[in-house]
């Protein structure tokens, strides 16, 4: 095999971005499947890609959407019983609203 | 040593449109906990955003007010990351083809004026909102979507006092185009600050730290003053500033550390697949830009130039936008635009004050202010009789009919107020001697006789004139 | 009663002529499934009682002439949200989930009167190739019960494929109608991507996602798609391209129809038996009047390594809300936010999940991005280029859909790189946006092969006119397999 790709750190890293744990054995063979998959995308290093744009969604870049779908900017409250339902999905609610164990990092939101 | 400070600032400005960026619910404060949510807000499994057309005019209205270019491809980005307050663990945002960029706006600190610059201006959706509590914390979703513009600024700020005049001047501009009330204290604008220090002649920017979310203009202040200073005691020292997140804390006046940042979040930025790219074109720009209303600096010209007010005045009326639209209002009304601007920045003013309510938030209206104004104008009242009828206005009556109906008008007929005058004058010998031998005071206490013979409704100017004439005729 | 020869037009007729009426249908539906369906497994919620309701609803309003799906049983794939029917995208996940909406196709499946039996087995969302991947079940083949049903929509190929539906809609990232179809023979539709809504799909790789419709004959097939297909305000992707009636046109006639066979998707890697059933089928075409000429696609080889890295990147932000705290299955004995992360995701999310999750993730993570994400859209610009050249002088394209029949349950389960090879011939197409089909064309030991015809953006009408032609003028889709359809 060439260089590695991808190490058991790295997947840990990877892991911690998903929110995903895994066990010792899961890690070695996780380790060892995305090691070969990325092998795998490695592939496309043969392509010559200069200049050419990338494609990220299809819409009027590729010509066949045309313009954006907007909405016109009105309102339209959902009703109460809409709001019962989704509340009664969440695992915990109290007073209307989702209960969570406390959030610790209070730096966490990205905005 | 001599240090170059150089600031930048992140503002978050909430849109005031009627439904959400991606969703339909209403965008609305203060609604009952996640009343204002559908399946969109919360992130349920298969729903996809419906981009509202209405965001991206507001965006297209305040990137013109920031005088940045628009960018006529523009697409949204996700940014990854996980927290309660964000259903779908990623915002849609702007990223890398933000609607606008390349603006400016003036400030002015200590007579001197200088652009500053604007990196870039994006629309993005709002998270909902955590409430915090020992060992748990409680999500609301009704803020979730809620459309907000960020704007970015060049690090072209070099002072507090020039990231307050920033503030100011940005919150203005914003107010003035009308898609935002743009109120720090009800949120719908948020600053983020970051500052760093170098020494003069260096070419390299120092490290930075940054305080988020901060009250009110002068916390910016306030927290960048101190933290200039400390960064100097740092590096005075021959310590090293560090990378981090401080917060500033009111009480005391200073900064704290909340964390150190080692290395950059990795949000995993890319295209959001969800959402064809827009693309705005002249026309569209055209037909929006044609309905932003006047920005303060032209209404300032015209209140000058037009109505002939001081450049102070015309400063004051233009503070806020609902100040200037309630004057130009009165004035549209007919009402003299100096004595609309004495009484806007005066009595008007002094009632806000005493009473803490915004103007909108009165019974007072344009119509009834230029009434009153007209009335005085006209010599219909007096300035004493303004009085009430100021108060009376305050209260929401309509001014000229209840003038007439309390009988308030003022008495300016000569020919009626002669026989009056004559008969203070046939009772008060007196007061006739004392003013041949030269005592002054004797016209005052006759034209009070007067005043209060027509219950105060006698027109002093036309009182006095004819008293004179029949004073000096005795 | 058992209506597994007759196609929706004939089944309509008795419904209009109350031959038969909605709830003898629906009743009839169910007795054949449980039959049928504890041998292959190809459901996994059922909605008898709500069903039996809504059958009874029809007959007592009367079926519509003009509406042909009225009373017709049809299933949905578990990634597709039903309201008020449990929907789980065949995870741990979402294992008591109730959707509080439908899906836009299925609001249209209610307003045509089609009756929802339940949902179908797949991988478990949407990612494998052989349903394996379900939480919940292993669904069979019903050509021979020994090997898979192919995937994701696996349940649904053998819902139709066995006689228990006439009509099935799945949906295809890579290939996830086209593969089961063919190796249960039936027809499948991947539609243009915008041709269908995918509001109320779960969402697997959102740039490529497309809805369509699994029957026994091209004719149904475009009558199915006929139901669901056009513009959504939920999807801002979804198209406002006209919709034509599908179904006008089957008149068997292609002549002069010039259609192109990519050397690429008949080389080596191809089974021998799979490449003679598609040879054979291009002499059908000829002898039809149809011109088939050699063409070259010479960046689709690179389709599957851009294609695992676009669609894992955009599924594991799309699956990053499956968190445990608004819906969803949350782990227990939690101490703190992040254990309800990282603890409800791991324990929720089966093994390929995880895997793409770990894929995207780290394609889209910071120093890496530019050489797998964004090199994966320009590959993927590359591969569109490749279909509009040759689109610019063919009316559609021709070839196989996988490169073997169907294999034997864990045969290749274990082995990641090998499953993700046989999208192959599948995956250009979602990374394209094009229109895809598969049609039964033949057989190899007794495993049906299917014909992939792949068209013009928005032109499924080439397609459903051309799989026509082939069908009636072949028997393939006469055959019936072992289990449920030859009863
Ligand atoms: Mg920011
Ligand atoms: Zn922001």
């Amino acid at each position: 095999m060439a260089e590695e790709r991808i190490n058991a750190e790295q997947v840990q890293h990877v892991a911690g971005l998903a929110k995903l744990e895994f066990t010792a054995d899961e890690l070695g063979t996780f380790t060892g499947q995305l090691e070969k998959i990325i092998g795998m995308f490695e592939e496309l290093s043969a392509v010559d890609t200069t200049d050419v744009p990338a494609t990220m969604r299809l819409d009027d870049d590729t010509n066949r959407l045309g313009q954006a779908n907007m909405r016109p900017d009105k309102a339209v409250k959902s009703d109460e019983a809409l709001r019962q339902a989704l509340l009664k999905n969440a695992p915990e609610t109290a007073n209307g609203l989702i209960k969570v164990p406390a959030i610790i990092d209070e730096s966490g939101d990205g905005e | 040593m001599n240090f170059v400070t150089t600031i930048g600032l992140e503002v978050h400005v909430e849109l005031k449109t009627n439904s959400k960026i991606f969703s339909p619910s209403p965008v609305q404060f203060g609604a009952e906990p996640n009343a204002n949510t559908n399946v969109i807000d919360w992130g349920y499994p298969g729903v996809l955003p419906t981009p509202n057309k209405g965001v991206v005019e507001a965006g297209i209205k305040a990137a013109t007010a920031l005088h940045a270019e628009i960018e006529h491809h523009t697409y949204f980005d996700r940014k990854n990351y996980f927290y309660p307050d964000n259903p779908k663990a990623y915002q849609i945002t702007q990223h890398e083809k933000p609607i606008a960029h390349d603006g400016w706006i003036e400030i002015e600190v200590d007579g001197k004026k200088k652009k500053v610059g604007i990196e870039e201006m994006h629309i993005e959706e709002d998270a909902g909102k955590n409430t915090h509590e020992s060992d748990y914390s409680y999500v609301d979703l009704n803020r979730q979507g809620t459309p907000l513009i960020e704007i970015v600024s060049k690090p072209e700020i070099n002072s507090p006092a020039e990231a307050y005049a920033y503030c100011e001047a940005l919150r203005q501009r914003i107010q003035f185009t009308g898609v935002s009330d743009v109120k720090m204290e009800e949120g719908s604008m948020r600053v983020d600050v970051n500052i760093s220090i170098r020494p003069a002649g260096s070419d390299k920017y120092g490290v930075k730290t940054e305080m988020k979310n901060l009250n009110s203009f002068n916390y910016v202040r306030k927290s960048l003053e101190y933290e200039e200073q400390r960064q100097q005691r740092v590096l005075m020292s021959g310590g090293k500033v560090q990378q981090e997140t401080r917060r500033f804390d009111e009480t005391t006046g200073q900064t704290i550390l909340m964390r150190v940042k080692e290395g950059s979040d990795d949000y995993r930025y890319f295209p959001e697949p969800d959402i064809p790219a827009v693309n705005i074109d002249d026309d569209w720009i055209k037909e929006v830009q044609a309905t932003i209303p006047e920005m303060p600096g032209s209404r300032r010209d015209r209140y000058i130039n037009q109505f002939g007010l001081t450049a102070y005045d015309a400063g004051v009326l233009t503070q806020t936008k609902e100040m200037s639209d309630f004057f130009d209002a009165t004035v549209a009304q007919g009402a003299d635009p100096k004595l609309a601007s004495n009484y806007l920045q005066g009595d008007v003013n002094a009632y806000l004050n005493e009473n803490k309510v915004g103007l909108l938030a009165t019974d007072l209206t344009p119509e009834h202010l230029a009434g009153m104004i007209k009335m005085i104008s006209d010599e219909t009242i007096s300035s004493k009789i303004a009085k009430k009828v100021f108060k009376a206005i305050m209260a929401g009556t309509e001014p000229v009919k209840w003038v007439n109906d309390k009988g308030l008008v003022q008495l300016s007929d000569p020919a009626k107020l002669q026989p009056i005058v004559d008969d203070v004058l046939d009772n008060n010998d007196q007061s006739i001697e004392d003013f041949k031998n030269g005592k002054d005071r004797a016209v005052g206490y006759l034209v009070g006789q007067i005043m209060k013979k027509t219950r105060g409704q006698a027109n002093p100017k036309v009182v006095n004139k004819l008293l004179m004439t029949s004073l000096k005729a005795r | 009663m058992n209506y597994f020869d007759q196609d929706l037009t004939s089944l309509h007729a008795d419904l209009v002529a109350k031959k038969i009426s909605a709830v003898d249908l629906a009743k009839a539906t169910f007795e054949n499934l449980r039959a049928v369906d504890p041998q292959l497994g190809a459901f996994l919620n059922l909605n008898e009682e709500a069903v039996l309701k809504q059958a009874a609803d029809i007959d007592a309003k009367g079926i519509d002439p003009d509406k042909l799906m009225a009373g017709i049983p049809v299933a949905v794939k578990d990634n597709i949200m039903t309201k008020d029917l449990t929907t789980t995208a065949a995870s741990k996940m979402l294992e008591h989930f109730v959707p509080v909406y439908d899906a836009t196709v299925v609001e249209k499946m209610r307003a045509n009167d089609a009756v929802i039996i339940g949902k179908n087995n797949m991988d478990e969302f949407a990612m494998g190739g052989s349903t394996e991947n379900s939480a919940f079940k292993v669904t069979r083949n019903p050509w021979d019960v020994s090997r898979v049903p192919g995937g994701s929509s696996g349940g649904s190929a053998v819902a139709v494929a066995s006689g228990q539906v006439p009509v099935a809609f799945g949906s295809d990232t890579g290939g996830s109608i086209r593969q089961p179809a063919s190796f249960n023979g039936v027809v499948g539709m991947k539609p243009t991507y915008g041709r269908v809504s995918r509001w109320g799909l779960i969402a697997f790789g959102s740039s490529l996602d497309q809805i369509g419709p699994l029957t026994r004959s091209v004719k149904d097939n475009a009558a199915a798609l006929n139901m669901i297909a056009g513009y959504d305000q939920h999807d801002g992707t979804s198209s406002k391209q006209t919709v034509p009636d599908f179904t006008a046109g089957l008149d068997g006639n292609v002549k002069g129809m010039k259609i192109a066979l990519p050397k690429e998707y008949m080389d080596k890697g191809i089974d021998p038996k799979v490449r003679e059933v598609i040879e054979n089928a291009v002499k059908q075409f000829e002898a039809l009047g149809a011109t088939v000429e050699e063409v070259s696609l010479p960046h689709s080889r690179y389709g599957v390594a851009a294609y695992y890295i676009i669609a894992s990147s955009e599924a594991s932000s799309n699956l990053q809300r499956f968190d445990g705290i608004r819906y969803g299955f949350r782990a227990e004995d939690v101490k703190n936010l992040e254990d309800v992360y990282v603890r409800s995701r791991s324990e929720g999310f089966g093994d390929e999940v995880k895997r793409r999750i770990m894929l995207g993730t780290f394609s889209l993570s910071a120093g890496y991005y530019d050489a797998y994400f964004h090199k994966a859209g320009q590959v993927r610009t590359l591969i569109i280029n490749d279909f509009k050249k040759v689109f610019e002088d063919y009316d559609l394209i021709l070839g196989p859909v996988a490169p073997t029949p169907a294999f034997k349950i864990g045969d290749e389960i274990s082995d990641p790189i090998t499953m993700y090879m046989n999208d192959v011939l599948t995956i250009p197409v979602n990374l394209a946006g094009l229109p895809g089909m598969s049609v039964p064309a033949g057989f190899a030991d007794g495993l049906p092969v299917g014909l992939q015809l792949i068209g013009k953006p928005f032109d499924e009408s080439t397609l459903y006119k051309a799989g026509y032609a082939f069908e009636q003028a072949t028997d393939v889709h006469k055959q019936t397999p072992e289990v449920g359809g030859a009863n």
